[in-house]
């Protein structure tokens, strides 16, 4: 772990938060990654003690009030001087299908339009990168995802939707996502994704944490309706590729 | 098991809600005034974790199969058994067969309903707190039913107490949030010394605040949020998460309430006024 200079302060009774410096950095999200993991292995009993990691804070949430706060300040102070061996919690990059068909793409001609580019080169460039989940959040699965081309970055629309579908894909500012469950929304909706992030009767319910990386690419109407029955009924293999791999 | 006559509206089954969840994005839910569900709850010498009804301004109907105890606590909300008037805070012989209903709402707005050993409901991620839709249904429905055990004979240690001083208070505690340091002198002097009127913006995840106060400039990364976090958006709208709030948010989160005062605004209804004051 490199060592940043972290600052640690009381959120209400039940919680701290650590903050790192205020920069959307993957060495910043993994060093904060590797304590979370430090601290759920060494120092947190699981059951009393949650953690919420999102771009470059964590809370440190406690099932009870937390009596001694400046104890455990510096207590976690001490703990993240300790950590330099931590490693990274098992981490993977997601391939996630997407049907860029004008049914579920709405906004795709508006936002071509607007971008100077044509439909296909949205589509490329969004294929292309490779997003990182900063954070889970707003809604059950839904993820913070880092590592929009500039080329792609166009406002949210002017007037939200009252109703966005499940597994619609938007662009918005700097961030590109999915919609893990109908919902109002602002977001340019370029697509859809068939298999759900989120699913309560599952364990984990989200396939996908804060520090997992995720790239889409394109499927034909077919596909997705293939890929929604087959993740209905549980036999979807999402693809998967596991990252750090031993060294 | 009880049925659901009329719903009310907007009752659901809660506990003290979801833990461990909240990094993908899950809630904590669970009782918005946890000091009500916890008085019928120990009234009935319950866990502390059992599942309430959570009743809001109007109540439900509810017809009880079996024979049980139950205890009512929270808003001043008149309630009937078969049709004759009985009290809140206090333990009551529930007989099958058993019809509870609510009249009029005096003060307060969320009612707790606790009966011996909690409802039954099904465990979804360690709760059984209605959120949908990590649940399938955010309130209950007409005709659906509520599962409990039955109990036939309970001497309880206290039969009734009174919680009239709690409720008086229309002070809000609250601690200073991660981004307190960008109020500045003007926007602090406003915030302590404000009357503010809850808007109608306000259900299980947030209470909106309708004065806005000086705005701000500030954009942040979305960080986690907590119930109780007052929200404080650029047009200088004050915005309390409650027990179903997101997670995570973008706005700067100037204060804290303490969960006293998490309890207090669960109470509150629209057109209300409270007061923030400094721990």
């Amino acid at each position: 772990m490199s060592k940043y200079p972290i600052t640690i302060e009381p959120f209400g009774e039940y919680a701290m938060l650590i903050k790192w410096p205020e920069e959307v950095k993957e060495p910043i999200l993994e060093d904060m990654l590797q304590f979370g993991n430090f601290l759920e292995q060494n120092c947190l009993k699981k059951g009393k003690w949650e953690l919420v990691p999102a771009y470059h804070t964590m809370a440190v949430i406690r099932r009870i009030p937390i009596e001694d706060s400046a104890n455990l300040k510096r207590e976690l102070l001490q703990w993240y001087e300790n950590a330099t061996k931590a490693e990274l919690p098992e981490r993977y990059l997601w391939k996630l299908p997407v049907c860029y068909d004008e049914e579920f793409a709405p906004d795709l001609k508006e936002v071509s339009d607007k971008l100077g580019l044509s439909s296909e080169e949205v589509i490329n460039m969004h294929t292309s990168s490779t997003y990182t989940v900063y954070g889970l959040g707003f809604l059950p699965g839904f993820m913070y995802l880092g590592g929009l081309p500039d080329s792609l970055q166009i406002p949210r629309r002017e007037h939200p939707r009252m109703k966005v579908d499940a597994g619609s894909v938007g662009l918005a500012g700097q961030q590109t996502g999915i919609y893990p469950q109908e919902s109002p929304g602002g977001w340019n909706i370029i697509g859809n994704c068939p298999i759900p992030s989120f699913d309560a009767k599952k364990e984990p319910p989200s396939f996908i944490k804060t520090g997992d990386k995720v790239r889409f690419y394109e499927i034909t109407e077919g596909e997705y309706q293939l890929f929604k029955l087959e993740s209905e009924v549980g036999i979807h293999q999402i693809e998967k590729i596991k990252l750090d791999a031993d060294s | 098991m009880l049925t659901v006559k009329k719903t009310g509206l907007y009752t659901s089954v809660q506990d003290l809600g979801r833990f461990g969840y909240r990094k993908l994005g899950v809630p904590a839910s669970g009782a918005m005034d946890s000091y009500a569900a916890s008085v019928a709850n120990s009234l009935l010498e319950n866990e502390e974790e059992d599942a309430v009804l959570e009743i809001t301004m109007t109540g439900p109907t509810l017809v009880f199969e079996k024979s049980t105890y139950i205890a009512v606590s929270g808003a001043e909300l008149s309630m009937k058994c078969n049709g004759e008037a009985i009290e809140k805070n206090t333990v009551h012989k529930i007989e099958a067969g058993d019809e509870i209903s609510f009249g009029q709402l005096e003060h307060g707005f969320r009612s707790y309903l606790a009966v011996k050993g909690g409802f039954l409901t099904k465990k979804i991620l360690d709760s059984r707190s209605f959120y949908f839709p990590v649940t399938e249904m955010g309130k209950i429905r007409e005709h659906m039913q509520l599962p409990y055990d039955e109990t036939l004979e309970f001497e309880p240690k206290i039969s009734s107490v009174t919680t009239k001083g709690f409720y008086k208070e229309n002070i809000l505690k609250v601690s200073p949030g991660p981004e307190y340091a960008m109020l500045n002198d003007r926007q602090l002097e406003t915030i302590f010394t404000k009357d503010f009127t809850i808007a109608k913006e306000n259900n299980r995840m947030a209470y909106q605040l309708e004065e806005a106060i000086e705005g701000h400039n500030k954009s942040m990364l979305t960080s986690a949020t907590l119930p109780g976090t007052i929200q404080f958006t650029p047009a200088g709208k004050l915005i309390i998460l409650m027990r179903d709030g997101q997670t995570t948010g973008g706005y700067p989160r100037v204060l804290q309430l303490s969960s006293t005062a998490v309890s207090l605004l669960a109470q509150k209804k629209y057109g209300d006024h409270i007061r923030l004051r400094m721990h």
